[in-house]
C-alpha cells in the first residue's frame, strides 16, 4: 500500500474552512486498485445548519470517497450519504466519475453501510453534500486518472506527458497505443499517489457527466419494483412488530390487557414498554409482536390501553394561540438584533404598517411510514434503517441497551421521502429495543397514524411586525416580535431565528426579539427548517411595506436589496449575519426572474402575480406565483416561476430539476392545506384524509430556470421552497386585495365581488 | 388459512390469516416487496395493482377475495422492465425518492391499457388517487405522454422512440 499525505490550505471553491487531505491507494487481492480519500472533518457548518458539526480543530481524518476499479472496467463507488429522493446516489459519483473520465455506463454505485471509523459525515440534511464535496470528489477522480496514466505510460516505458486519458481508456498520443483502465487498474496501485492540492481539474468547459441529464442509480430497480426500502427488509426468523404509543406525547402506560393480546392468534409477544422521557427517544407504549404484520395491527384492534395523566394534555393549539397573542402585547422577552434607532425610526416614518402572521404545526408524512429491522446475535446489533442520520440513532441505541457503539451496525436503505423526518431515529430505538426484549429478529413498522400523531413537527411560529418607510418611499424600519417554542434563552428545535436573517443589514434602523413558551411537542426539521416559515411572514411583509410605499412588489424588493449595509454594528446577543448572504447576488436573480416571468403584465381582476424570494442553505431562489381566485374563493395556480442561483454548475440537470419543482410544489401544498392542530396535548389530524398532500390534478406548469453565477456548486434539497409560500399569498393579495396572514389557505374565505 | 392467488401469471400458495388484505398477502407472505404500503386507507395509492386489469387498493382487498382473479403487481408489469410506461419512466427520470412510483405506474398502465393517447385531463383524472409525497407529478404526466409515444411507435413499426424525449446534454 502507498500512502501519501498532503496539505490542502484551503477549498476556495467551498467558502467553507480549510481542511487537510488525503489519498490511501491499494491493489485489490485478485486484481484492481482501491481508492480512498480522506480528510479532516469540517470543524463546523454554520448556524443553523441541520447536521452541524460542533467539533473542533482536528479530529479522526474521515474517509470521504470509496473507488473500486476492477479489471473488467467497472467503476464502483461507494454512495456514502443516505438517499431519500434528493438525488446523493447519484450525484456524488459523478463528480468522481468527471475527473476520472470513465465512461458513466461503466460506474455502479453501492450504498455504503454506517460507519463513523470509515466515513465521517453520513447524513442526509442541510442541503450540504453538493458545497462539501464538489471539489473534494472530483480531486479523488483526478488523482486517479493520474495514477492509470502513469501505469500506462510505466508499460510502455514513455513519459506520462505523452499520454492521456479519456472514456476509460489511456492513449499514447504519438503512438496510438491504448489500454484500458481496466487493464491498468492492478497496476496503477503500485504508483505513487498524487498530491490531492495539486491534481489538475477539468476545466468545465471540457465536462462529460457534470452538467448532463444523468438518471437515477436507482430509477431501473425502482420501475421494477426491486426491494430497495427499510419496509422491504427481510431477515430469516423476522417477526413483524407494532408500537402503540399514547396519543398524548411522552405519556405512559397506566394498565394495557397484554395477557389477552398474547392469546390472540399468530401474536407472539405483547408487553409494556416503560420508555424514557425524552420524546426523541424510546417511549412509553405497548409493543405487539407475531407472525405476520397485520396479525399485530388485529392484536391492536383489541388493546385496552389506559395512559398516566400527562401535562401535556393541558396544551394545545388554542392555548398556544392565546400564549401568542399575549406575548404580543407585551415586550419581547428578549433581544435577538438591534442596529440604529428602531423607536425614532418609527416615530418619524411617513407610513407606519403593523401586521402579525402565523403558520402552524406540518408534518413531514414521508410516503414509506417510518419503520426499522433490528435483531440480536451473541451481544451485538445489526439494523437495518432508512435513517437520514445514522450517528445519533446508534449513539441512543447504545446508551438505551448499554452497548458498546461498534457492537451496533447500521444498514442504511434507501428512505421513501424524508424531507428531515429520518434525521430523528425514534424508530430505531423502538425497533432495537423491542428485538432485545423478544430474542427475535423484528421488523418495526408504523401504520399511517402512528406516522402522523407522532411526528417532530415543523414548529408553529408567530411574527409580530412594525415597518416604517419614509416619505421618499424607502424602508426606513423594520421590527419583529418573534414567537416561538422554547425555553430560557434556547429555542426549540427548528423553532428559532438569527439576527442574521434577512432583513437584518437591509435596513438601517431593525429590531429583532423574541419571547417563547414551553410546548410538550415534538418539534425537528422540516425541508428549509426555519425558512420554510420565516420567508412566508417576512416575504408577505415586505409586500405590504411596498403598497405603503406606493411602489412595484418587485422593485421594492430590488431596492431593499441594493441597500446592504456592509458592516453592521455589533448588538448584544446577536448572531452573524447568515453567512455569504449577498444583497446583489439576489438582485441578479430577481432580475432574471423579473423577465422571465413577465412581471408587470396586465391581468384581470381575480388573477394576480406575487413575487418573493428567499436564502437559505446557501441557494438564492426568488419564485414568481400566477394565481386565479374565483369569486367563489376557489383558488387555481396557473402558473410557477423559479430562478435559482446555486453557483457555476447545475451538477445533474435532471435531479436538480426535480428537487425545485418537487420543493415547490411541496410549499404550494404546504400553503394551501396543510396544519397539524394539538388538542388535549395529541394530535388530531391521523391520515391522508385530513392532513392533505398535494394530488396530479393541483399541479400546475413550473418554469425553473437556473442563473449561474461564477461561485462554487451548492446543494438544492432545500433552497427552492420557502419563497413559493409567500409568492403564492402575495399573488392571492394581488388577485383579490386579501392579505393572507395566516395558513393554510384553506382556512380563508378568498371569495370577492 | 391457505389461498391460492395468480399472481403475474403465476398459481402461488399463501399461507396467510383469513382476513389479510392482499397487500400483506403479497408483501409479507408471496415476498413481492414491490407493492407498497403508505396509509392503509386507500387515500395514497402507493399499494395499487391490477385484479383483472381494473387498478384497485391492494391494501383495501382481503386477498381471500383475490381468489380466482389475475393479480397483476409491478413485478409484472412486464417480465423485464420494458413495458411502455418502465421506459417512460425511466427515460424521463421521474422518481425522487421513488416509493410511490409502482403505484402510480400500475395506475397509468390501467389508464394507457384503455387511452392510447389520455389528455392531460385525462391523466388527472386517472392519477389524482396516488399520491406523490416529493410531487413528481409533472415528470409523471410528462411520461405518461411519452409511453403512450412509446405504445403507438411499437405498434405502427415495432420501431423505437420517438422524438419528444430527454432533452440530453449539457445546458
Amino acid at each position: 500500500m502507498t500512502t501519501s499525505n498532503h496539505q490542502i490550505t484551503t477549498d476556495p471553491g467551498t467558502s467553507l474552512v480549510s481542511r487537510r487531505a488525503f489519498l490511501k491507494v491499494s491493489a485489490i487481492a485478485g486484481g484492481g486498485i482501491l481508492l480512498a480519500s480522506y480528510f479532516e472533518p469540517l470543524s463546523a457548518l454554520e448556524p443553523g445548519a441541520v447536521g452541524a458539526r460542533d467539533r473542533n480543530g482536528m479530529a479522526d481524518p474521515a474517509l470521504n470517497a470509496f473507488v473500486r476499479i476492477t479489471p473488467d472496467g467497472i467503476v464502483t463507488i461507494i454512495g456514502k450519504n443516505p438517499e431519500v429522493g434528493q438525488g446523493i446516489k447519484t450525484m456524488l459519483p459523478m463528480l468522481i466519475a468527471e475527473e476520472l473520465d470513465v465512461d458513466w455506463k461503466n460506474v455502479r454505485v453501492e450504498q455504503g453501510d454506517f460507519d463513523p471509523t470509515k466515513f465521517q459525515s453520513q447524513v442526509a440534511g442541510g442541503s450540504t453534500a453538493t458545497p462539501t464535496n464538489w471539489l473534494p470528489m472530483r480531486r479523488v477522480g483526478a488523482a486517479a486518472r493520474a495514477m492509470l496514466i502513469g501505469a500506462a505510460a510505466q508499460t510502455w516505458n514513455v513519459p506520462a506527458a505523452e499520454c492521456d486519458a479519456s472514456m476509460g481508456v489511456v492513449t499514447h498520443t504519438p503512438s496510438k497505443r491504448t489500454m484500458t483502465y481496466g487493464a491498468l487498474a492492478t497496476s496503477a496501485a503500485s504508483m505513487t499517489a498524487p498530491d490531492l492540492a495539486s491534481v489538475t481539474l477539468k476545466d468545465p468547459k471540457a465536462f462529460k457527466i457534470i452538467g448532463t441529464r444523468v438518471h437515477g442509480v436507482d430509477t431501473k430497480a425502482i420501475v421494477t419494483g426491486k426491494p430497495l426500502y427499510g419496509i422491504d427488509v427481510t431477515v430469516p426468523g423476522m417477526l413483524y412488530a407494532t408500537f402503540v404509543k399514547a396519543p398524548v406525547f411522552g405519556a405512559k402506560v397506566a394498565t394495557a390487557n397484554v395477557n389477552e393480546l398474547k392469546a390472540m392468534p399468530g401474536v407472539k409477544h405483547a408487553f409494556v414498554v416503560a420508555g424514557e422521557s425524552a420524546l426523541s427517544g424510546l417511549l412509553g407504549g405497548v409493543a405487539i409482536v407475531a407472525d405476520s404484520w397485520w396479525e399485530t395491527q388485529k392484536a391492536r384492534r383489541a388493546l385496552k390501553v389506559t395512559w398516566e395523566q400527562h401535562p401535556t394534555s393541558q396544551q394545545s393549539s388554542a392555548s398556544y394561540a392565546a400564549q401568542a397573542a399575549t406575548f404580543a402585547s407585551q415586550a419581547p422577552q428578549r433581544s435577538i438584533r438591534t442596529d440604529g434607532d428602531i423607536d425614532a425610526a418609527l416615530a418619524g416614518a411617513a407610513k407606519k404598517v403593523n401586521a402579525s402572521y402565523y403558520y402552524p404545526f406540518i408534518a413531514h408524512a414521508p410516503l414509506e411510514p417510518q419503520n426499522c429491522t433490528a435483531r440480536f446475535v451473541n451481544g451485538a446489533c445489526e439494523i437495518w434503517a432508512p435513517t437520514q442520520n445514522p450517528a445519533p440513532g446508534r449513539a441512543m441505541v447504545a446508551k438505551l441497551l448499554d452497548l458498546k457503539e461498534d457492537a451496533i451496525t447500521i444498514h442504511i436503505t434507501r428512505g421513501g421521502g424524508g424531507f428531515g423526518r429520518r434525521l430523528n431515529n425514534d424508530y430505531m430505538v423502538e425497533a432495537a429495543w423491542i428485538a432485545k426484549e423478544t430474542g427475535a429478529p423484528v421488523k418495526l413498522l408504523w401504520n399511517r397514524e402512528d406516522d402522523t400523531q407522532h411526528d417532530f413537527y415543523r414548529p408553529a411560529g408567530w411574527h409580530n411586525f412594525v415597518g416604517g418607510v419614509d416619505a421618499s418611499g424607502k424602508l426606513s424600519a423594520w421590527q419583529n416580535h418573534f414567537v416561538s417554542f422554547g425555553e430560557g434563552q434556547n429555542f426549540g428545535s427548528s423553532a428559532g431565528i438569527n439576527g442574521g436573517e434577512f432583513p437584518a443589514r437591509f435596513i438601517p434602523n431593525f429590531s429583532l426579539g423574541a419571547s417563547v413558551m414551553p410546548s410538550g411537542v415534538p418539534m425537528g426539521p422540516l425541508r428549509a427548517p426555519g425558512s420554510n416559515g420565516i420567508a412566508f411572514a417576512t416575504q408577505s411583509f415586505i409586500d405590504e411595506l411596498a403598497l405603503a410605499a406606493g411602489k412595484d412588489p418587485l422593485d421594492f424588493r430590488l431596492d431593499m436589496l441594493s441597500s446592504m449595509i456592509p458592516d453592521p454594528p455589533a448588538t448584544p446577543g446577536g448572531r452573524p449575519a447568515a453567512p455569504g448572504f449577498d444583497g446583489p447576488r439576489m438582485a441578479e436573480v430577481l432580475k432574471v426572474l423579473k423577465q422571465r416571468s413577465g412581471w408587470g403584465k396586465r391581468l384581470p381582476k381575480g388573477t394576480g402575480m406575487g413575487v418573493a424570494f428567499h436564502f437559505s442553505h446557501r441557494g438564492y431562489f426568488a419564485e414568481v406565483v400566477q394565481a386565479t381566485v374565483s369569486k367563489s374563493g376557489t383558488i387555481t395556480i396557473d402558473k410557477v416561476w423559479a430562478v435559482g442561483d446555486v453557483g457555476s454548475e447545475i451538477i445533474n440537470p435532471s435531479g436538480a430539476d426535480n428537487q425545485v419543482q418537487g420543493a415547490v410544489l411541496d410549499g404550494i401544498a404546504q400553503a394551501l392545506g396543510q396544519e397539524i392542530t394539538i388538542e388535549n396535548g395529541q394530535t388530531v389530524q391521523s391520515n391522508f384524509h385530513d392532513f392533505l398532500l398535494l394530488r396530479h390534478n393541483q399541479q400546475m406548469p413550473i418554469d425553473v430556470y437556473f442563473h449561474k453565477s461564477t461561485n462554487a456548486p451548492t446543494g438544492l434539497g432545500e433552497p427552492a421552497l420557502p419563497p413559493v409560500v409567500p409568492a403564492l399569498t402575495n399573488a392571492i393579495f394581488a388577485a383579490t386585495g386579501k392579505r393572507v396572514r395566516s395558513l393554510p389557505l384553506s382556512k380563508h374565505d378568498l371569495s370577492w365581488s | 388459512m391457505k389461498l391460492r392467488l395468480k399472481v403475474n401469471g403465476q398459481v402461488k400458495t399463501a399461507d396467510v390469516p383469513e382476513d389479510i388484505p392482499l397487500l400483506w398477502a403479497l408483501r409479507d407472505s408471496l415476498d413481492m416487496k414491490g407493492t407498497k404500503f403508505g396509509c392503509g386507507a386507500a387515500q395514497c395509492g402507493a399499494c395499487t395493482v391490477h385484479l383483472n386489469g381494473t387498478p384497485t387498493r391492494s391494501c383495501q382487498i382481503p386477498a381471500a377475495a383475490a381468489q380466482g382473479m389475475e393479480i397483476t403487481t409491478i413485478e409484472g408489469l412486464s417480465a423485464d422492465g420494458t413495458h411502455a410506461l418502465q421506459k417512460a419512466w425511466d427515460e424521463l427520470d421521474v422518481p425522487q425518492c421513488g416509493y410511490c412510483q409502482a403505484g402510480q405506474l400500475m395506475s397509468a398502465a390501467a389508464l394507457l391499457a384503455k387511452n392510447n393517447k389520455p389528455t392531460d385531463a385525462d391523466i388527472d383524472a386517472a392519477m389524482s388517487g396516488n399520491i406523490c409525497r416529493c410531487a413528481t407529478y409533472p415528470r409523471i404526466r410528462a411520461a405518461i405522454h411519452r409511453a403512450a409515444e412509446i405504445k403507438a411507435a411499437g405498434s405502427k413499426a415495432g420501431a423505437g422512440a420517438g422524438t419528444s424525449g430527454n432533452p440530453g446534454g449539457r445546458r
